[in-house]
């Protein structure tokens, strides 16, 4: 019952306070795995943003879920997911009375001048931790001492192909992220990442 | 009827949108413009908007908001329900899957590789968030200053969104903005 409630208050942060949508949830789910380090390691949430990605439905709802249901079972999932959207709804409904005055308001629109940068610095932020884990080997490092067990080769010349096929090449830009997500599995299993 | 209508109507939307927040407009507008006529495309642009100026998951603020103007508070409840729910069901099943798989090699070597994708695509959405958010010096800066302080501290993301949106009411009191 604790474990429901502390899920349901964590999610309810952070629908509260993760603006922009999609990505913008991720830093908080990195500072939960912080705090929480017995709900899912850092690797596990590389894996649901995975997940979230290549399923149908907003990122923000998919990954609450997931974490609901790996740290509590099919409630936990439950639990996490009304926590992430009542914050939404109770603000929405206030919102929807004074939508003419909310938008012209100028401590809103000042407000957000300086959010949207926020939510780009904290998710590129996060980002260098999927990073850390995923092309880098930090623990190798710190046992050998060897530079070149600090560098998941494989992987670096992994994102570098994806890097240009996703940026570069015409053909594959606009494809959807589940191509490459599908991609990487395979070529994970055929060179054994 | 319309409260069922709403969830139904929702529930289409989330189960067809791959990835959330733009993705969803084409649908919320065949759903919501061009099948049911809760709303024109103009009023939904604009709910949509509010959607992005109100903290949490955008998909859902369009929602709430597009129910609310429908049915009324629990409108905007059902609407909420029914978009979020689809999710619910595939991610439940997915996670009962993964997990009791994740302890086979070959299925710890894929999720090795789809890491390293998603560390591309959180790049990617990084630069195309950045295009639209950094637009002169002072927000530069917040944005540099937070990613910094977010890399090397461990901080609260809390405790940067009240920051920043006190800085933003505060550049835009002296002027800075835009330049």
């Amino acid at each position: 019952m604790k474990l429901l409630l502390t899920l349901f208050f964590e999610f309810f942060k952070t629908g509260l306070f993760a603006v922009g949508g999609g990505m913008a949830t991720l830093p908080f789910l990195y500072d939960m795995s912080a705090r929480h380090p017995d709900w899912f390691t850092t690797a596990q949430l590389a894996d649901m943003i995975a997940v979230s990605e290549s399923t149908p439905g907003p990122i923000g709802v998919n990954m609450a879920t997931y974490v609901g249901f790996r740290t509590a079972g099919v409630l936990g999932g439950l639990i996490t997911t009304l926590g992430l959207v009542a914050p939404s709804v109770i603000i929405i409904l206030i919102v929807a009375r004074v939508l003419k005055q909310f938008r012209e308001n100028k401590y809103v629109d000042a407000a957000f001048y300086g959010l949207r940068p926020c939510s780009v610095g904290l998710i590129a932020a996060a980002g260098v931790l999927v990073v850390k884990i995923a092309l880098f080997d930090f623990d190798a490092y710190a046992l050998s001492g060897s530079l070149s067990d600090l560098f998941k080769v494989k992987a670096l010349i992994l994102a570098a192909v994806l890097l240009v096929l996703t940026r570069a090449v015409k053909a594959t830009k606009k494809l959807h992220p589940i191509f490459f997500i599908v991609g990487s599995a395979a070529v994970g299993v055929l060179f054994s990442f | 009827m319309i409260l069922l209508q709403l969830f139904a109507a929702f529930a289409r939307v989330g189960v067809l949108t791959f990835g959330g927040g733009y993705a969803m407009i084409p649908m919320l507008e065949r759903e919501i413009v061009d099948r049911h006529g809760w709303a024109t495309s103009e009023e939904l642009m604009d709910y949509y908007a509010v959607g992005q100026c109100t903290p949490g998951v955008i998909a859902v603020n369009t929602a709430t908001f597009i129910g609310c103007k429908t049915a009324g508070n629990i409108g905007g409840v059902v609407a909420t329900l029914g978009v979020v729910f689809p999710s619910f069901v595939i991610i439940t099943v997915i996670a009962g899957i993964i997990r009791s798989f994740s302890d086979i090699p070959a299925v710890r070597s894929a999720f090795a590789g789809i890491r390293v994708c998603v560390c591309v695509l959180i790049f990617n959405s990084v630069i195309k968030l950045w295009k639209s958010a950094v637009k002169d010096k002072a927000a530069l800066l917040l944005c540099l200053l937070v990613f910094v302080l977010g890399v090397f501290f461990n901080i609260s993301p809390i405790v940067f969104v009240l920051f920043c949106a006190a800085a933003g009411i505060l550049f835009t009191r002296l002027g800075v903005r835009g330049k």
